[in-house]
Order: C-alpha cells, then structure tokens, then sequence
C-alpha cells in the first residue's frame, strides 16, 4: 500500500496535511501527536513584520462550525525562522510555509527570505484570509489581481509556491485558471467562507471584526464542490479543505479531485484529528483494495 | 502525550437558577490547580469547539474534579442534563493557575464575581494567608457561599441589596473597611478593571483571571487574546494568549 503524493516535485508520505492558522506552527499539536505521522505542516501565515491581528472577540462558534477574524496575528519572519523552521525540522515532515502580505512587496520580501532556508518544501500564498482590510483577499477575488501576484511571487520563489484561494468569489474556475496560468505549481482550496453572527440578546456582532471566516463540517459540501470544479479545470494539483473532521471527508475531496487535504477547525474539536485522518486513508485503502492512493484522486464515477 | 481525557460524572444539581454544581472522576484531579481551567466538549455535533470551564475545587483523594458553571448557551445547557455515570470528554488541566506563593502568609484578598466565583473556592483552599473572601452575586442566590466561608472571612455584595453589601465587590471592601497586601480575583470585565485600578493606586499584586471566547484552548488558534503591556514572547506583538499564558495574569501585565 503506497500512500505517498507528490505536489510540485515534493513527495509527502501521506496527503495529510495541516491547515494554515490551524496549527500554529505545530509547537501547540506536538504535545498531542508525533508530527512526523503527518504528510505536511502548513503553517500559520506568516508576514514580513509582525502582526497584532484584530480585536477581540475574534472566535465565534456556529452551528456545526465556527467564526474566525484572528487577523492574520503573527511574529513576522525574523522570528519565525529563528524559532519555527528549527521547531519544525525536528520532525520527518515536510515544512510548508503560509506568507501573508499588505502588498506585493511584503509578500516578496518574505519568499525572498524563505528562498536561502533549504528546509522549506513549499510555499502557499495566502491571498484569500478575509480578515485584514488591506492585502491578502484583495489580491484573491479579482483573476487579474490572483494573476498580478501570483506571477511576482514566482519571479522571486525558489520553492514551488501553492496559491491558496478564497470561494468568496463568483467563479471559482476563473480563479483557478489565473493562478495556473501565472505558474502556479499548486493551488489549496478552500480559505474560509466570509460569514456574520450576531447576538440577538445583546444585539451586537458576536466578533468585534463584524464579519469573520466560516469553517468546520458545515462548509464541506461548498469546498468539495470547488475542488471538483477547479479540478476539472486546471491540470496543476490541488490541496482540498474545508470542514474535513475524519478520513471519510478526505476521500470525498481526493475522490473530487484532490491531491491532499488539510485539516483545519477540527484541530480545535480533536486535537489528534490529522493523525486518525491519516490512519483512517489507510485503512479504506484496505478495505477497497487501493494499491496507491494516487488511485484514489479525482475517481469519483462521472 | 497529551490527549483528550473522558471523565465520568458523579454528580450534578442545580444550585442557584442557571447555576450548576458537577463532580467529575477524572485523573487530571492528581495535579489541577486552582485557577486552571478544563475544555469541556459537547456531545452535539453541532456544536463542535470545547468550552472553557474553571475548576472550582480538586479532591485529589477520590480522584475528583468540581466544576460550577451557568448555562449560557447551547453547550452549557447540554452539560446541565448530564446524570451521575454519563462520560464527557475534556481537555486538561489547561492555563497557568494563580500563584499562591505570592499570597503566602499575606492579607488577600479573594474577589469573585458571578460565574468567576467558583475558582476561588480551591484558591480560598489552598492559600495560606489571612484571607478576605469576597463574593459578588446578582441577587440573594448566593451559591457557593458555605462553602467559601469555611476558608477565610467572607464578605458578600449583591447588585439588588437582597444580601450583604448592595453593589459590587468594591462596594464590600470599602463598606467593610478591608486592607490587602495582594488581591486575586476572578470575575466580569469591570470588575476585574476597578480591581486593577484600585490595585494598582496602591501599589499592590492582583493576579485577575481572565475571560474570553475560545477556539482550541491550547494556544494555536490565537483567538483568546489580551493586550499586554510588554511584547508577548509568542506572537511578537503586546497579545498574550488566555488559554495558555493566562488565564491568570498579573494586573500591571494586562491592558484591559
């Protein structure tokens, strides 16, 4: 049985990965499980600075899932390289960098960074977090904008670089087709779906942000539903999320067509949950008799 | 490794309206500090994230946990129908605790107010000093207050007058006339602010327990955020994580 994926040349042991703002960068995760089991660990995002990220409440719970607008709060990449690449290297486990931005030059200046540290597998541009009024989605809603920043952080990229995109867009496949036509190596899908809860008793917004990102179960059918578009629509490999809680909900978005999933908010539920996703691959390897899980991506019966 | 414990339940009741009173057996009794709190998860699915819960007293002994909490929402109100024998599954022991060799042999003061009452009673336990309890509640439902009284001298305040002083826990320490060298507290934000406030014109310690809307509860989602007045170690910025740098902070610490 072979569970092995390759994205961009890079070979991960099983298409497991962590997503970014889920999992810190592991230090938390590693008190509950060894991150070696796992395919990847994408990291918080990360910025040319630090970031203070938003006021609080920034968490909300919804029904069969929860709010975020954190902010993108990070130490900048001075201190992550100094404390999170050492960290991470510890562990057999490929290291995917998340690299957030205001500007082009900030994401730049960060994928330049990461360019001179070897440990680094991969890049994964995020330019769809909701949260932060200035960079970030706005280069993920407009294709020419994905297009714009995608191809600059290529120029200057020596990992191969993930753009990570927002559903909180009209088409998709549009999205998809830009970032693979600026160079794109892969793409992740799907960031969080911009959502609103309020507090009838108190009737105020339950985030200070008034607006925050949607995650866990609740969002899966929306993220499989757009890995399976994109899927059909770009040749490059893509990362599945969105509400992914068991093995199960892993092989539905491989089935639509992903490479490897990540798993997000039920980080939060069950701290081991990316360990029993992994594990859980395996066994409905063996049940149906997959040889390779390769097999497995993109086999949904039309 | 870490991982999420199940607990049984050995007993729960009501104990003011909205307020309940549960014993859980669990092994995290061995090492729980009064102070830390536990992620308590429900059973509905739809209602997926832990919800924080303070411990109000240990009893190492029998392997046990109390935890007193109000019913604020879906979770909570799943939790009020557990029986004696159920299995519900934590997180644990998670925060820092309050410092109790700080307090030793000093006047504290130990503040509660509302739900923020329960985890001064193992304080109230454990500290050695010569202890003012006071405990601030709405009204007369005065929950907890035996208990407390067998630890040190209590002083109640309600917001309706219908018992000890009328208004809040400052209202109580100026009524009845009371001095500390440190001052522990735990309870809603304004609270917590006079207390500060009143600390900090006399230059004395108060470790305040702090609340606030949680994801993950160990430290990675950074959504539990308080703003410090130093550069926190983690993030780089003046943002200390609740759950794990706290939820006990020193006062002068914290921007609030």
């Amino acid at each position: 049985m072979n569970t092995q994926v390759t994205i961009a040349g890079v070979t991960l042991k099983n298409p497991v990965m962590t997503a970014s703002g889920t999992f810190g960068s592991g230090m938390e995760y590693a008190e509950f499980m060894d991150l070696s089991r796992l395919g990847a660990v994408v990291t918080k995002g990360v910025a040319n600075v630090p970031w203070p990220g938003n006021p609080t409440p920034r968490v909300a719970e919804v029904y069969g899932g929860m709010l975020n607008a954190i902010g993108l709060q990070n130490p900048g990449i001075d201190v992550f390289l100094e404390r999170d690449i050492p960290f991470l290297k510890q562990y057999d486990t490929k290291i995917i960098v998340n690299v957030c931005g205001k500007t082009t030059e900030d994401y730049v200046e960060v994928v330049e960074r990461l360019a001179e540290e070897p440990a680094v597998a991969m890049l994964e541009i995020n330019v769809s977090c909701p949260n932060v009024k200035e960079g970030a989605i706005a280069f993920g809603q407009k294709a020419d904008a994905l297009f714009g920043i995608t191809k600059e952080v290529k120029r200057h990229a020596k990992q191969p670089v993930i753009m990570k995109l927002s559903p909180n867009v009209t088409d998709i496949v549009e999205m998809a087709r830009a970032a693979e036509a600026a160079g794109a190596d892969a793409l992740s899908l799907i960031n969080t779906i911009t959502g609103m809860k309020i507090d009838i008793h108190k009737r105020a917004f339950a985030l200070a942000n008034k607006t925050g990102g949607m995650s866990g179960p609740a969002i899966k059918p929306v993220a499989v539903r757009m890995v399976y578009q994109a899927a059909k629509a770009v040749k490059i490999p893509i990362i599945g999320m969105g509400g992914i809680a068991n093995a199960d909900d892993a092989i539905e978005f491989l089935l639509a067509g992903a490479t490897a999933v990540s798993v997000g908010a039920m980080n939060f539920v069950n701290p081991c949950t990316c360990v029993e996703v992994a594990e859980g691959i395996e066994r409905y390897m063996e049940q149906y008799h997959v040889e390779s899980v390769t097999d497995l991506i993109g086999a949904v019966r039309e | 490794m870490k991982q999420k414990h199940t607990a049984i339940v050995l007993s729960q009741q009501e104990i003011a309206p909205a307020i309940y009173d549960m014993w859980i057996e669990t092994p995290l009794a061995a090492d729980a500090r009064p102070g830390q709190f536990l992620g308590i998860y429900p059973k509905d699915k739809s209602t997926l994230l832990p919800r924080p819960i303070s411990i109000c007293e240990t009893d190492a002994a029998r392997g046990a946990l109390r935890i007193v909490y109000r019913v604020a929402g879906a979770g909570t109100r799943e939790f009020s129908g557990y029986r004696e024998g159920d299995a519900i599954s934590l997180l644990g022991n998670l925060g820092n605790g309050f410092p109790l060799e700080q307090g030793c042999g000093k006047r504290a003061f130990l503040m509660g107010g509302g739900i923020g009452v329960p985890p001064i009673l193992e304080l109230a336990k454990r500290l050695e000093a010569r202890k003012d309890i006071i405990a601030g509640y709405r009204d007369a439902n005065l929950f907890l207050g035996e208990d407390l009284a067998k630890y040190g001298t209590l002083h109640i305040a309600t917001e309706d007058g219908s018992a000890g002083t009328k208004g809040n826990v400052m209202d109580a320490v100026r009524e009845n006339g009371l001095e500390a060298d440190i001052i522990y507290a735990c309870g809603p934000m304004p609270m917590l602010r006079a207390i500060k406030a009143y600390a900090g014109e006399r230059d004395i310690p108060a470790y305040l327990s702090l609340e606030e809307h949680m994801a993950c509860g160990v430290g990675a989602c950074l959504g539990c955020v308080v703003k410090t007045r130093e550069i926190d170690y983690h993030s780089h910025v003046h943002n200390a994580r609740i759950c794990t740098d706290g939820p006990v902070f020193e006062a002068k610490e914290v921007e609030i």
